[in-house]
């Protein structure tokens, strides 16, 4: 009988203390711990009822399409790639701040349509200006 | 003691959700293994080959008629390859950057899971929503873990320490982060009109008003091209492109973990294809069966509905697939940063200024 009670005080005030908007994550730490489990699980399954081969030395070599492995692992690569990671923080962001524009929009745009029109457009604008240096310093160019 | 624990409401959360994921979770392990068998085949059809039509176990044989017949659509295939994954050699080269070496397969399909847990797969079962997380945050979330999804493949391409590999992550890494811009763009456009990043009511509003596909087609055309270069698949899978390196960045991986990373690009393919679904095919709705069940039949065709056109979209992944040439890197750049995003941007601010004109 008391352990039913603690039992129950436990649960609400489990339940009481997650706000409703941290709750909403709940399920999602479930799948998250379902999906760690499983990925966990079958890595380590595999290594057990897989089989054991010979390590040999050319089959211990990095995969060069049979022939001799040369140099180094990993190559040098062209700084465009840098250029891509920068450009997409940038933009990135800029996509980030026009979510809560736009799920408000349709309300605002009855009485403030200037503010709520101009604001974005202006902000757009600016990032235009930013896309089109890019464009003409030839960053998307890949080319070359 | 147990009926008291089943009448606490937190406890029925926890237990439902854990029921919903359970069953979301085996639903999709099941369409991946047979997604894996439909492209075989349809690739087959394509080629005018007859595709897997051997495997089966002796026992299933003796079904008279039955068994011949599902022997030879290939329905036992995905079991035996799925065996074959786990009984094969887990070989860890002495080159590779151990420890990364084996969480980039793990880190490459959680995500893919992940992403999961905000669609609204039906409508109501038993007074259940049928989604496993219904956030307000909605897409939100999916684009955060979608983004997540790029480490594992370039966390792989690193580990691996060697050339073929990382070509193809760091490949991967520029193309996945460049169109994820254009995809989060031609969304923008689709919660001007419904003003909402709930999922499950971004369906409530295209049960009302007509699928989102009619207000905005670009953008769908847009989200669909970038979700193939995202799940890195044909006509952009350079990432992996056979014929220049070899495998891409799984080159170096065997048994499990390579299966690990196969089933994390089926899954983001789901995932994608039911996103697409409820974001402009109207979810688990129908023109004409719109509102949310209130009986167990109904629920379930709800379920069916959105099942039905989620298999549709993920069959035009594969055709596309096996119709289209690759294409050249800096067609692809070209293609994500140079057209799709000043379409996707035109696209907003032409939603935005229709709006303000209607909502006047």
């Amino acid at each position: 009988m008391g352990k039913r009670l603690a039992m129950g005080r436990m649960l609400r005030s489990l339940g009481a203390g997650m706000s409703s908007q941290l709750q909403q994550y709940f399920p999602v730490l479930i799948l998250l711990l379902v999906v760690i489990g499983f990925a966990g699980g079958t890595l380590a399954f595999s290594v057990v009822a897989g089989k054991l081969g010979r390590r040999t030395k050319v089959k211990d070599s990095p995969y060069e399409c049979g022939m001799l492995p040369e140099g180094e692992g990993s190559a040098r690569l062209s700084v465009k790639f840098y250029l891509v990671a920068l450009l997409f923080v940038l933009f990135d962001i800029e996509v980030v701040f026009m979510y809560p524009w736009a799920v408000t929009y349709r309300e605002m745009v009855k009485e403030q349509a200037g503010l709520v029109l101009g604001g974005m457009l202006s902000f757009m604008g600016i990032l235009l200006v930013g896309y089109l240096y890019a464009v003409k310093k030839k960053a998307f160019d890949w080319r070359h | 003691m147990l009926e008291d624990f089943l009448s606490n409401p937190t406890a029925q959360f926890v237990l439902f959700s854990t029921v919903k994921i359970i069953v979301v979770f085996a639903v999709v392990m099941t369409f991946v293994a047979y997604a894996v068998l439909v492209e075989r085949k349809v690739s087959a059809a394509i080629q005018d080959r007859v595709g897997p039509n051997r495997t089966a176990p002796p026992l299933a044989l003796k079904i008279p008629f039955f068994g011949k017949l599902l022997q030879s659509w290939g329905m036992f295939q995905p079991m035996a390859d799925g065996l074959k994954f786990m009984l094969k050699e887990d070989f860890t080269p002495s080159y590779v950057r151990t420890i990364y070496f084996w969480l980039a397969p793990a880190i490459s399909v959680i995500p893919a899971f992940l992403t999961l847990a905000v669609i609204p797969f039906g409508s109501q079962l038993g007074g259940q929503k049928m989604v496993i997380a219904d956030l307000d945050v909605g897409i939100l979330y999916t684009f955060g873990i979608v983004s997540l999804g790029v480490y594992g493949i370039v966390l792989a391409g690193w580990a691996s320490n060697s050339k073929y590999p990382f070509l193809g992550g760091i490949r991967a890494s520029a193309q996945m982060i460049s169109y994820e811009i254009a995809m989060g763009m031609s969304v923008v456009a689709v919660f001007l009109v419904v003003g909402d990043l709930n999922l499950s009511r971004v369906i409530e509003w295209q049960a009302k008003n007509g699928w989102l596909i009619i207000y905005q087609p670009l953008a769908f055309v847009i989200f669909l091209v970038a979700v193939f270069a995202e799940t890195n698949r044909l006509p952009f899978d350079l990432p992996e492109s056979e014929t220049e390196l070899v495998g891409g960045f799984h080159t170096e991986y065997s048994s499990m973990k390579f299966a690990l990373f196969f089933l994390g690009e089926y899954a983001a393919m789901i995932g994608a294809s039911a996103m697409m679904v409820v974001l402009f095919f109207g979810g688990w709705s129908l023109p004409f069966f719109g509102t949310p069940a209130s009986t167990l039949l109904g629920g379930l065709l709800h379920i069916g509905v959105f099942l039905g056109k989620m298999i549709v979209l993920m069959v035009v992944f594969i055709w596309v697939r096996w119709m289209l040439p690759r294409f050249r890197y800096d067609q692809l750049m070209d293609l994500g940063w140079r057209r799709f995003i000043p379409l996707a941007l035109g696209n907003i601010v032409v939603t935005a200024l229709v709006l303000a004109l209607v909502e006047r």
